[in-house]
């Protein structure tokens, strides 16, 4: 009887783990619901991440030692072209509209985002841009013979991009990776903005959005405004490579400082449009295992509108060296420079919500406490390259590397990991391993300071960046091996993180609806939510409408200005 | 003279001082270096005195406001405060007033080395860069030549400084000497301008500080600070045509082998048939320390090397491989040599 009834059994368990698997995939491929297409963009972010981290270790092998000989030039110009594109385009991007997209519709009751379909496109669209991009390992000579990578760093400055110093089609990946990943960033900037202007459930006016989404929602309106440059100046890149134009070509009277002005006014409020989602992490975070509400809400979204403004007209801090004239450089030092106010405002105001709190050093809040540290640290780096004059020394030099490396990794990879520990429940529904966790926090602090602080050295030495090797008479070997040993332990701990990831997506212990005792309406839903988020839509009367359940003698909206 | 012999044991002092590296900014021996540093100095304190005061904070908060499971109120939550507008306030405007300062400081190093007017004694070097090499022009001297920068140090009181006017045959570059001034870009189609007054003699290492391609790693500078009688004896050297008669016979027949190939598309050797542009003159080239632009010494070895294979050392060099035979190879090297 048992062998008789185990066989159809078999048969139709294996048709149907066939059948699940396809239907899982068509799923998939086609949903449009707002946090799947959330999670697909972070999973391939992750995978991207592994991808440029071990272009990293590649770069950090060649520099270890002078005059090495581990890979060549042409191959190492390739590496960091393709590891700040990838980083950039095809981590932190999607990454950032990941989290924005898995949690703006819950963090406003809403059941999904406002086009739902425009958001599947604009997933697709800048996916499709990496794999793009990545295909030009394979196709980037074309007709030449074997393929090659761009190899014109990842700004790309006229008129190295010209096809009389760059043949072959690799600049041409280049340029439509990143005009395809700034159509999708376009689209999904557009649907956060109109998701939170128009989604929002009864009773959360504009003040009463959760920090998170104030900054997305800036986030995405620098989106429109930087974006667009940057897809225009693609545009003229092409012209000029195949239709005879003439913008950028300095042999027939383009101008190569006009790409940098293109270039730069994308790219420097770009860094903001990267640290805000990271800011409105800490925003979250920060108060929940503090045990208290945000210190100053309405200085706080002062603070994003004003960075999101004053970030626009800094651009040309990138540019104190190509001969603007002392008047320009003047203005771009003051402007870089009072950008470091409303910056102050933030982490005074998570200083003072932490103040008076009951601070819980969970894994999300140690690496949100790196985090205020090293953005700390970032930041005054930033003022000292301000100071144009400082920056006509330390421009180009390694010492600018480890400064945005401060700020991409110090101050926004180390809250993307905290982001991680705090929502992965809601996502997946277990918990990541604390152990674990407290494992990779050690190990990437150590790290990344082993890296990043004495990387600054090198530069105020005298040595310049995106150099495949360098002399010996210099005096930077020792701290190029010391920086090249601590990507030795950031590799360990990401390694560590992926474990950690997919382990605790089958072992971990089972999270339940709000495992952090928090007050935002994402922890009302079960984890993971169902695909409609809310039963019932709700109706909140404060930022905080789960403070004001756990607590209805003293709610929130008894104090809020 | 005396101040030349001054200034000649300040700079072997400052060079002798254990682990002192050649491309620091913070060994400045030339004034817009040295104004960079006193601002440096000043932004680095200001930004010093704000990490450790915040960062302190930071650390008490963090220890000083920990959870403690074991206390009696642990599962109580503290106090709600939801913000200040005075506190607010305060570190709106104490922000305010130290950036402030700071711009202001900034402000004037960048006029006093950005529009500062050019002396009557100044020397003019118009510097032109090359993927992956830089060519100098003395126009009212009449000279020409490549990677190796002469110019004369410059007395404080009576200051000689030199004015570089840069721009670029092909692609962006920098021209950064660190202990010199900061970078100044090198961009097609455009004109920069940038001046340096070095104050001790001696040799300043710097190198290329713009990505432009293949070989941007080993477009190396070397700004030789002579003194006056020094420079003046480099500038009479300079302004001869090449030598055209060799005590030697293979530079000779090097000559020929050299004047019979692709060399002279490409190099100018003053007062011959080599007259092309694209490479860097080698009228005096003989006379310089190294070659492929500070890559490798000045030696008949390398030189052979170099002209047999220049991806030897620079892979990713514009120059092909000449295909010479050994004994042509000889040849070359013995003229090339031979040019002083």
């Amino acid at each position: 009887m048992a062998t008789q009834t185990s066989i159809p059994m078999t048969t139709s368990g294996t048709a149907t783990r066939h059948r699940l698997f396809f239907d899982a995939l068509q799923d998939w491929l086609t949903t449009v619901d707002h946090k799947k297409i959330g999670i697909m963009y972070i999973a391939y972010a992750l995978l991207f991440l592994v991808i440029a981290g071990f272009e990293a270790l590649l770069i950090r092998v060649q520099l270890a030692v002078p005059n090495n000989a581990f890979v060549s030039p042409q191959t190492y110009n390739r590496l960091f072209t393709m590891h700040g594109t990838t980083m950039v385009f095809f981590v932190g991007m999607p990454i950032l509209f990941g989290f924005g997209n898995y949690l703006v519709p819950l963090m406003i009751g809403a059941r999904d985002m406002a086009f739902p379909r425009l958001n599947a496109f604009s997933f697709w669209i800048s996916a499709f841009g990496g794999i793009l991009l990545y295909f030009s390992y394979l196709g980037g000579d074309g007709l030449y013979g074997a393929g090659s990578a761009p190899d014109v760093g990842w700004f790309a400055y006229a008129p190295l991009t010209a096809r009389a110093f760059s043949p072959g089609h690799s600049t041409d990946y280049w340029t439509l990776a990143l005009l395809l990943s700034g159509i999708g960033s376009i689209g999904t900037a557009l649907n956060i903005v109109a998701t939170t202007i128009c989604m929002r459930c009864p009773g959360m006016k504009l003040n009463r959005m959760p920090l998170l989404v104030w900054l997305y929602l800036v986030t995405s309106m620098m989106v429109f405004v930087a974006v667009s440059p940057l897809t225009a100046a693609q545009i003229m890149l092409m012209l000029d490579r195949y239709a005879g134009a003439h913008f950028f070509d300095t042999q027939a009277g383009g101008s190569a400082v006009l790409w940098m002005h293109f270039f730069w006014i994308f790219g420097h409020p770009e860094v903001y449009i990267l640290v805000l989602p990271a800011f409105a992490f800490a925003n979250e975070i920060i108060p929940v295992f503090s045990r208290k509400a945000i210190f100053g809400y309405p200085a706080m979204v002062a603070a994003t509108v004003g960075i999101g403004f004053i970030s626009l007209s800094v651009w040309a801090h990138h540019m104190f060296t190509v001969g603007l004239g002392a008047y320009g450089n003047t203005f771009f030092t003051f402007a870089t420079m009072i950008i470091a106010v409303p910056t102050g405002i933030k982490i005074f105001n998570w200083l003072a919500t932490l103040w008076g709190g009951k601070i819980h050093f969970t894994v999300a809040m140690m690496f949100a406490v790196g985090f205020l540290f090293q953005f700390l640290i970032a930041g005054l780096t930033g003022i000292m390259l301000s100071a144009a004059p400082f920056d006509w020394q330390l421009g180009n030099s390694y010492f600018v590397v480890a400064h945005f490396h401060y700020v991409l990794v110090g101050a926004i990879l180390f809250m993307i990991f905290s982001a991680f520990y705090y929502w992965y429940p809601k996502m997946s529904g277990r918990m990541l391993s604390e152990r674990m966790g407290k494992w990779h926090f050690w190990l990437f602090l150590i790290g990344f300071h082993l890296t990043f602080d004495f990387m600054h050295i090198p530069g105020i030495e005298g040595m310049p960046r995106r150099i495949y090797t360098y002399e010996a008479d210099r005096g930077w070997a020792l701290w190029n091996m010391i920086v090249s040993s601590g990507a030795i332990f950031q590799a360990a701990a990401s390694l560590l993180f992926v474990y950690n990831l997919i382990w605790s997506y089958f072992r971990g212990k089972v999270a339940g609806p709000d495992p952090w005792d928090a007050w935002t309406l994402e922890w009302s839903t079960p984890s993971p939510p169902p695909a409609y988020n809310f039963a019932q839509i709700p109706t909140v009367e404060s930022r905080r409408p789960l403070w004001d359940l756990k607590h209805p003698e003293d709610p929130d909206s008894n104090y809020e200005m | 003279m005396l101040a030349g012999q001054v200034w000649l044991s300040v700079a072997s002092t400052i060079q002798s001082v254990p682990g002192h590296e050649p491309t620091s900014i913070f060994a400045p021996q030339a004034t817009p270096a040295q104004s960079i540093f006193g601002l440096s100095m000043l932004v680095l304190a200001i930004v010093l005195a704000i990490f450790l005061v915040v960062s302190v904070l930071l650390l008490y908060v963090l220890l000083r406001f920990r959870a403690r499971p074991a206390s009696p109120d642990a599962t109580q939550e503290p106090a709600q405060i939801y913000g200040s507008n005075q506190i607010e306030l305060s570190w709106t405007v104490i922000p305010v007033l130290i950036v402030v300062i700071l711009f202001l400081a900034t402000a004037r190093v960048i006029f006093s080395t950005e529009a500062s007017p050019k002396p009557a004694e100044a020397l003019d070097v118009t510097v032109i860069g090359h993927q992956f090499w830089w060519e100098y022009r003395y126009p009212k001297l009449g000279i020409v030549t490549a990677n190796e920068l002469h110019i004369p140090v410059s007395d404080p009181k009576h200051p000689t400084p030199s004015y570089l006017t840069m721009s670029s045959a092909d692609v962006d570059h920098s021209f950064w000497v660190p202990r010199l001034a900061g970078k100044m870009d090198l961009i097609p189609n455009k004109v920069n301008t940038m001046w340096i007054d070095p104050q001790a003699p001696g040799l300043y290492l710097g190198q290329c500080a713009q990505y432009c391609g293949a070989q941007h790693a080993k477009m190396l500078l070397r700004v030789y600070a002579d003194t006056p009688a020094e420079f003046a004896a480099w500038v009479s050297r300079q302004q001869k045509p090449a030598l055209t008669s060799f005590s030697d016979a293979n530079a000779t027949a090097g000559e020929a082998v050299f004047q019979h190939n692709a060399c002279i598309s490409c190099h100018t050797v003053a007062g011959t048939v080599a007259n092309g542009r694209f490479g860097p003159d080698l009228t005096h080239v003989g006379s310089r320390a190294t070659i492929a632009s500070g890559a490798v010494p000045n030696t008949p070895a390398n030189i052979r090397a170099f002209v047999n294979n220049p991806a030897y050392f620079k892979p990713g060099a514009l120059m092909p491989p000449m295909h010479l035979n050994d004994r042509d190879l000889d040849l070359v090297t013995a003229y090339l040599t031979s040019l002083k």
